[in-house]
């Protein structure tokens, strides 16, 4: 038992309603790579959260003990101070500082007069380089290397500060499979130091690869941890642990009349705004009208940028590939055209994207089909109030008037303005990025519901969403995507959650 | 990356139902709805009032004299038709510096053609506009399609069309302009119908104006009820308008026992009006406010961003032009350092009257009375003989309270949510 570097006992946290983390339970043996799986939204994050002191002693109960003492940390300084460091997947690195300066950003090597000894810092910063297996020099801008790199500068960072708890969430996501053996490795090498590493990945091969051990958290508590040198453990066994519960939400009843196809795309490839690398690759779908299909895949599969590229280009770089709207070809190269042609998306983050949120329900509603209230470039407003109207009555929207402030709504009435703005465009197709995120159940099954009426009246619906329990409620057929190319398929009877988070996970061949 | 189950899964109650019940029962709102509806706007007329109020009895009634009631309007036209386009900018969250240098050189162009060319006063005045579109064009482009900052874009305007006024000019001032140039702000139209120690025609224009408020209001009041909208009650209708009424007739006798109807005081109420119907009806004022509210969400709805920026930058050109023609008439000439700083009286007109630093908030008729604010301080204070430093000091401690006091409101909004 003493062997334990880290033990989390009975770790809960609740956020106002909701319960994110239930008597969570956590060990990681000293010098190993210690794994966490699960869903999205299982509590991953939040757990590690709690460990680094993100959410600081006293906002959770249960215990931490690292190193043979219990822990209450108030900030990450306080973690950091005793060997924690952790690494997230949004890096935070300053991309216009030199990676030496980076490195020591807030510990800085200091000289006579407190001033920064630059000398020592860059000779520190080459030296950690040398260690992490970083052919680069120390004064180069961090902006200027690829995610692979930076994400090395910030294990080199780590072990600057005398790790000896590394936590790496998706260290891998964002990188090809060369960095990402790279960085396998580089973790290998650590651990053989005496480092330990707590590992959050999608990536399950890769786990199955290096962990030593791997612990699968579902609906924020944990389900098992697995050793994995034991004979039949493998990815599969993982997915079951992530997956393993009921459909516990309820899914309203819909008939299936699938008619003509509706919406079409081609070897739709798009690449990253910035990086030279592909976040589609040749994408072939379609929808039929009366249909839903849904997209699954994990976190950076690609979803939401195959969605956004497909509506007027509004992500990443066209590469190739066509959009056939009811089997013609057409352009839609900026969101006024793509909403011409009958295309539409409900962002997945609907306060940042998707609505203004100091503007009332009435200007919210009408601001994707403006031209339709107007003649002559002047907004018929009493027009434009009764569409409002209409809509907060067809939709249920909670609120005293059309006149109400969006910003003021429940998440749930909030979606419904945005569905009720799509819908006002009169799209074809209809593309909904998560659109139960972040409300409740009750509101959950009214979007259901008003996805049913719409698939009714003939459109054509595309569900992106984490939840493949959603998915395999409310559609007709499921896409898997992994890794920006689509890996799969299936129509929702031949569907399990099982079948679909093999597809999701699954990569590239090696051999190839 | 996982999602974090965090507080925005939290449902927040939606807004209170029984306001909303209360209001359709009776379909009116009353009084004390209106005036808390929006504490933003009512929060400036009540001090514009308050402000108006204080001075005329400073003064002993001098700041509500008919002569007096004149020279506010001839002194702050210009910034306040700098105010109508620079709150547009402001609500789609960008800023303009350079219109002081725009009022200049507009000025100087007319002056250089019709002072020391000898052309007619009107080739003046189009070239003044044509200059002030060019320089929005400039402008637009700028921050629109090439993606720049408005407040670099046009802290560069600011140098460039100072600098080039002072070319235009040969650094010298040019003066005096025809009587007819001279008439655009300095002109009255009086007389026209007689009248015995007042003009006739000034209060004739005013109860045109109160008879077009009642009855541009009662057409709104009907379209409203027939699509059983919420209405004010009739009481409420009939006393607003006579509220109105009286406060435009009144300002209108003043002015007949002046000098009469001033011709600028017309060019403005023209621009009020038509710049608040764009604002609010037209389909290019709801992309401003949209793209100042939410840049990404308009993005995302279709609205062309770029076009829309280059037209706001192109219309302030315009209206700085217009007021560079005023400000030049009023002046009887052009200066190179004519228009100084009154970019930053237009900046704190619109904040003042009510536009958000963040965007996507702001009217017109806010500017407006904003710019008339702090004009009435400004007049009342000199009246008084207040040292011009102490009139400055308490202008910029209005601005900062009057932006407090929008931060505040907004504070308090966000954690009723």
């Amino acid at each position: 038992m003493s062997d334990n570097i880290l033990e989390m006992r009975s770790i809960t946290k609740t956020f106002p309603g909701v319960k994110a983390l239930s008597e969570v339970t956590l060990q990681v043996r000293r010098g190993e790579v210690h794994a966490i799986c699960g869903e999205n939204g299982a509590g991953k994050s939040t757990l590690m959260k709690v460990l680094s002191g993100v959410y600081g002693a006293g906002t959770y109960d249960g215990e931490i003990v690292f190193d043979g003492a219990v822990q209450r940390f108030s900030g990450i300084r306080d973690s950091e101070d005793v060997g924690i460091v952790i690494i997230h997947q949004e890096l935070a690195l300053v991309p216009y500082l030199s990676i030496a300066e980076n490195m020591f950003l807030g510990n800085e090597r200091k000289g006579r007069g407190g001033l920064i000894d630059w000398n020592k810092a860059n000779a520190d910063a080459t030296a950690l380089l040398e260690e992490v297996g970083l052919a680069e020099s120390a004064v180069t801008p961090v902006g200027s290397l690829g995610v692979g790199k930076q994400q090395l500068v910030e294990i080199a960072k780590a072990i600057s500060k005398n790790v000896k708890l590394l936590i790496l969430d998706e260290p891998t996501a964002a990188l090809n499979d060369n960095d990402s053996a790279h960085l396998l490795d580089l973790l290998r090498r650590l651990r053989d130091r005496g480092i330990t590493s707590i590992i959050i990945s999608h990536k399950l091969n890769e786990i199955v690869a290096i962990a030593e051990h791997t612990t699968i958290i579902r609906d924020g508590q944990t389900v098992e941890t697995l050793d994995m040198s034991a004979p039949d453990v493998d990815t599969d066994r993982i997915i079951r642990g992530m997956v393993g519960r009921d459909l516990e939400s309820y899914y309203p009843e819909r008939e299936s009349h699938p008619g003509e196809e509706v919406l079409r795309l081609e070897g739709w490839t798009v690449k990253h705004p910035t990086q030279d690398r592909l976040v589609v690759d040749h994408a072939d779908l379609h929808v039929r009208a009366g249909e839903v299909i849904g997209i699954a895949g994990l976190m950076g599969a690609g979803r939401t940028e195959l969605a956004m590229s497909v509506f007027g280009r509004s992500y990443g770089r066209y590469e190739s590939g066509k959009i056939l709207v009811h089997g013609r070809e057409v352009k839609a190269r900026n969101v006024a055209e793509a909403i011409d042609n009958g295309i539409a998306y409900a962002t997945e983050d609907r306060k940042k994207y998707g609505l203004n949120l100091i503007e009332d329900i009435r200007r919210n509603v009408s601001a994707a089909a403006l031209a339709k209230l107007a003649t002559g470039g002047w907004v018929n407003g009493n027009e434009e109030t009764k569409v409002a109207e209409d809509s907060r009555r067809d939709m249920n929207i909670k609120a005293p008037s059309v006149s109400s402030v969006v910003g003021k709504l429940s998440g749930g009435n909030q979606q419904k303005v945005v569905l009720s703005k799509w819908l006002f465009t009169d799209p074809d197709v209809l593309i909904l990025d998560e659109p139960t995120r972040g409300i409740d159940v009750g509101a959950k099954y009214e979007i259901y519901t008003i996805i049913n009426k719409l698939v009714a009246a003939g459109k054509a619906v595309i569900v992106i969403s984490s939840e493949l329990p959603e998915l395999l409620g409310t559609c007709d057929r499921i896409y898997t995507l992994s890794a920006g190319r689509i890996t799969g398929e299936q129509p929702v009877r031949e569907a399990t959650q099982e079948s679909l988070m093999k597809l999701m996970t699954k990569e590239r061949e090696l051999a190839a | 990356m996982t999602r974090t189950v965090g507080p925005e899964t939290n449902e927040t109650p939606a807004e209170v139902p029984d306001a909303s019940a209360k209001a359709l029962k009776t379909g009116t709102s009353d009084l004390r709805d209106l005036l808390t509806r929006n504490l933003r706007q009512s929060g400036i007329y009540i001090a514009f009032f308050a402000v108006v109020v204080l001075f005329a009895v400073l003064t002993d009634g001098t700041s509500l004299s008919p002569g007096n009631i004149t020279n506010i309007i001839l002194q702050y036209s210009y910034v306040l038709v700098l105010a109508i386009g620079m709150v547009i900018v402001i609500i789609a969250g960008h800023i303009d510096l350079s219109v002081g240098s725009v009022v200049a050189l507009s000025g100087a162009v007319s002056a250089v053609l019709v002072i020391k060319n000898g052309a007619p006063w009107w080739v003046g005045i189009l070239a003044a506009l044509a200059v002030g579109i060019a320089v929005g064009m400039w402008q637009g482009f700028w921050v629109a399609y090439v993606g720049i900052p408005a407040f670099i874009v046009t802290l560069a305007g600011m140098l460039i069309f100072r600098g080039a006024t002072q070319q235009v000019l040969a650094n010298t001032s040019l003066s005096p302009f025809p009587a007819e140039y001279q008439q655009v702000a300095s002109g009255f139209l009086n007389g026209l119908l007689g009248g015995n120690g007042y003009d006739a025609f000034t209060l004739l224009i005013g109860a045109l104006a109160v008879a077009g408020y009642a009855v541009s209001g009662f057409r709104t009041r009907t379209a409203r009820v027939r699509y059983k909208q919420p209405v004010e009650s009739f009481p409420l209708f009939l006393a607003r308008v006579l509220l109105v009424g009286l406060v435009v007739m009144a300002f209108a006798w003043q002015l007949a026992h002046a000098r009469g109807l001033p011709i600028v005081l017309i060019i403005l109420g023209v621009l009020i009006l038509a710049y608040s119907t764009i604002t609010n009806r037209s389909v290019f004022g709801r992309q401003v406010y949209a793209i100042g509210g939410n840049l990404a969400a308009a993005t995302l709805s279709g609205v062309k961003v770029k076009v829309v920026n280059f037209w706001i930058f192109v219309n302030m050109g315009f209206l700085a032009a217009i007021a560079g023609i005023i400000f030049s008439s009023r002046s009887n000439g052009a200066q190179p350092s004519a228009g100084n700083s009154f970019e930053l009286d237009a900046i704190a007109a619109a904040f003042i009257g009510g536009a958000a630093v963040t965007g996507g908030v702001g009217t017109v008729v806010g500017a407006m009375v904003g710019g008339l604010l702090v004009g009435v301080m400004s007049n009342g204070m000199q009246l008084m003989g207040v040292e011009q430093q102490i009139q400055s000091v308490v202008k910029g401690l209005v601005l900062l309270l009057a932006v407090a006091f929008d931060v505040y409101n907004k504070r308090r909004a966000g954690s009723s949510r």
